[in-house]
């Protein structure tokens, strides 16, 4: 028994060896669907510059970035969130340290279909019509009908921001809908008359009509302001401080005309 | 020579004995990490708060780990679907299989198999698309992703299931059975309902036990077009939320090896019951009461 484990270990050891002396360029970019059009416009942009590396990007959720991170099997994870205490533990337990880039800010928008003739909610009212305390729009100088509320689904990144800024840590009452991804909320709304739903900034069609909050419009001018109330910051996380191909992307992607860019071209916010 | 080919005819007998150990050994190891990472959740709630409890909020603190919503959800969704698929699945056998024309059997037949070859993600988007706004028109009902809408979509999935499995099962029902009834001087008609039915009854309860398993662990669509509301529905329009749908919502962003990451993995191991139960209620029936030959109906 032992003696096969030690075999496994050098085969594997091996292995390792031979891929990175072959593949030495390789980057890879795991995590957030959130964050994911701007690590693929960033992959495309920064090969341009760098040809001998291959960067690859996937998607499969922050939660799986951080793992990822944590595994060894990525050299940078997407995250719509700040890591959370368990995973730090879990990432010291195994010798990894996990160091957090913010990259872009992104705005999150209350909607509702364009037929709709609300033009504003305050954060008090977004809060009761997710807690299912109001639940008919006349009540908020709508037309005689039942909210159909939606939301995300609870270990999204964007339903965690959302959480904390709006519902300030009270339940989404559990007759809500719960969609699994910003394109799905913002289809789900675009077809039902009397849906409001939340969507990042970079969702916004014109199947749907954006919400004021408070009076302030969801712009980037008002996120980077901080006028805008709810807005998060998109993370990258690397192994350990980054080295080699790792910070030149890193470098790239908080470079102020190169990375920078790519994110208010992908629809966010930029950091400057 | 004859050595060499008693030989070769053992390593062969080997070799099939490992293409067929690989994929039980594959099912063993699929379970034990499904267990093991599922068990982990009840040092944390009782199993029978997970199974009963009425909440599902597993990212608040303290997190509510009740899926008791998400069985009825997924129950509710394959009963309506089975309500929809069985009719339309046993009623298109018994066309294909005993009125039909051959050459109307010729194209019809692989045209509802073809059914089976649609994407279940396809199935979802025109579920989502097309049918949801259509039923908040027409019932006006709040939304058009609801309950309705997820049965409705599963049952496309499993017709194709049961209808060719029981066309097979009234296919293989013996001759002589409806040569002796329809000699009784039974109609057409008669000999269908009479006897034709009652002898592949094994066959027929099979499929729709098997459509049936096929539409409770159906993810894709119930993701699409369930509506995704974790309570226990108060009518056929109310939105829900099956298990397959909060498994695949949800594992992407859990916090690996977290609470509500086992919880995931336990909710997994629950739907797999039901799938096997499913199974072997199958396996009972069709092999209890198998046909064999014409003397046993």
């Amino acid at each position: 028994m032992k003696f096969n484990s030690l075999k496994v270990m050098i085969v594997l050891l091996c292995a390792f060896c031979l891929t990175t002396a072959a593949w030495a360029e390789n980057l890879e970019i795991k995590g957030s669907t959130t964050v994911l059009p701007i690590a693929q416009k960033a992959a495309e942009a920064f090969m341009k510059i760098y040809p001998d590396v291959n960067v690859s990007v996937s998607g499969g959720g922050s939660g799986n970035g951080i793992k990822a991170i944590i595994d060894g099997t990525t050299d940078v994870a997407d995250s719509s969130r700040f890591i959370k205490d368990k995973e730090v533990a879990l990432a010291v337990k195994k010798g990894v340290y996990p160091v957090p880039f913010g990259v872009a800010y992104d705005c999150i928008v209350p909607v509702v279909h364009p037929t709709n003739p609300i033009k504003n909610l305050t954060i008090n009212q977004l809060k009761d019509i997710y807690k299912g305390k109001v639940n008919n729009w006349k009540d908020i100088g709508g037309p005689d009908k039942k909210i159909v509320v939606i939301s995300r689904d609870t270990s999204s990144g964007t339903y965690e921001v959302w959480e904390k800024l709006i519902m300030k840590k009270e339940r989404v009452f559990p007759g809500a809908l719960l969609q699994a991804s910003n394109g799905a909320v913002a289809q789900a709304v675009a077809k039902n008359t009397y849906a409001v739903g939340y969507v990042g900034l970079s969702y916004l069609n014109k199947d749907l009509k954006p919400l004021t909050v408070d009076g302030v419009k969801a712009t980037a001018e008002n996120a980077m302001t901080a006028a805008y109330p709810i807005s998060r910051v998109l993370y990258m996380f690397t192994k350990g401080w980054p080295t080699g191909t790792t910070l030149k992307f890193i470098n790239f992607m908080m470079h102020p005309v190169k990375g920078q860019k790519i994110v208010a071209e992908a629809g966010y916010v930029p950091l400057y | 020579m004859g050595k060499r080919r008693l030989a070769k005819d053992k390593v062969i007998q080997y070799i099939f004995f490992i293409f067929a150990f690989v994929s039980i050994a594959i099912l063993c190891m699929i379970l034990y990490f499904l267990v093991r990472e599922g068990i982990p959740v009840f040092g944390q709630v009782s199993v029978k708060d997970f199974l009963f409890g009425k909440y599902w909020y597993p990212t608040s603190d303290p997190p509510d780990f009740g899926i008791f919503p998400l069985i009825v959800a997924s129950l509710l969704v394959t009963v309506c679907s089975a309500a929809i698929a069985i009719p339309l699945g046993v009623m298109t056998a018994i066309y294909l299989a005993e009125i039909a024309s051959t050459r109307v059997k010729e194209i019809a037949k692989p045209m509802v198999e073809l059914l089976a070859s649609l994407p279940s993600v396809v199935i979802g988007f025109f579920g989502m698309v097309i049918v949801a706004p259509f039923l908040q028109d027409v019932f006006d009902v709040p939304t058009g992703l609801n309950l309705f809408n997820a049965s409705l979509m599963l049952a496309f999935m499993s017709v194709p299931t049961i209808c060719t499995i029981s066309e097979d099962a009234i296919a293989s029902v013996p001759i002589e059975l409806k040569e002796a009834s329809l000699a009784l001087g039974a109609t057409h008609w008669e000999s269908i309902v009479r006897v034709v039915i009652p002898a592949s009854l094994s066959g027929l309860s099979t499929a729709v036990i098997l459509g049936m398993s096929r539409a409770i662990g159906e993810t894709m669509v119930v993701l699409m077009v369930a509506g995704g509301a974790a309570m226990v529905p108060s009518s056929i329009f109310d939105p829900v939320r099956p298990m397959p749908a909060s498994i695949a919502a949800e594992m992407g962003e859990a916090p690996f090896q977290g609470d509500h990451y086992y919880a995931l993995f336990a909710t997994g191991m629950v739907l797999f019951m039901f799938t096997l139960f499913f199974n072997f209620i199958a396996d009972y029936i069709s092999n209890k009461h198998r046909q064999v030959g014409a003397a046993t109906l």
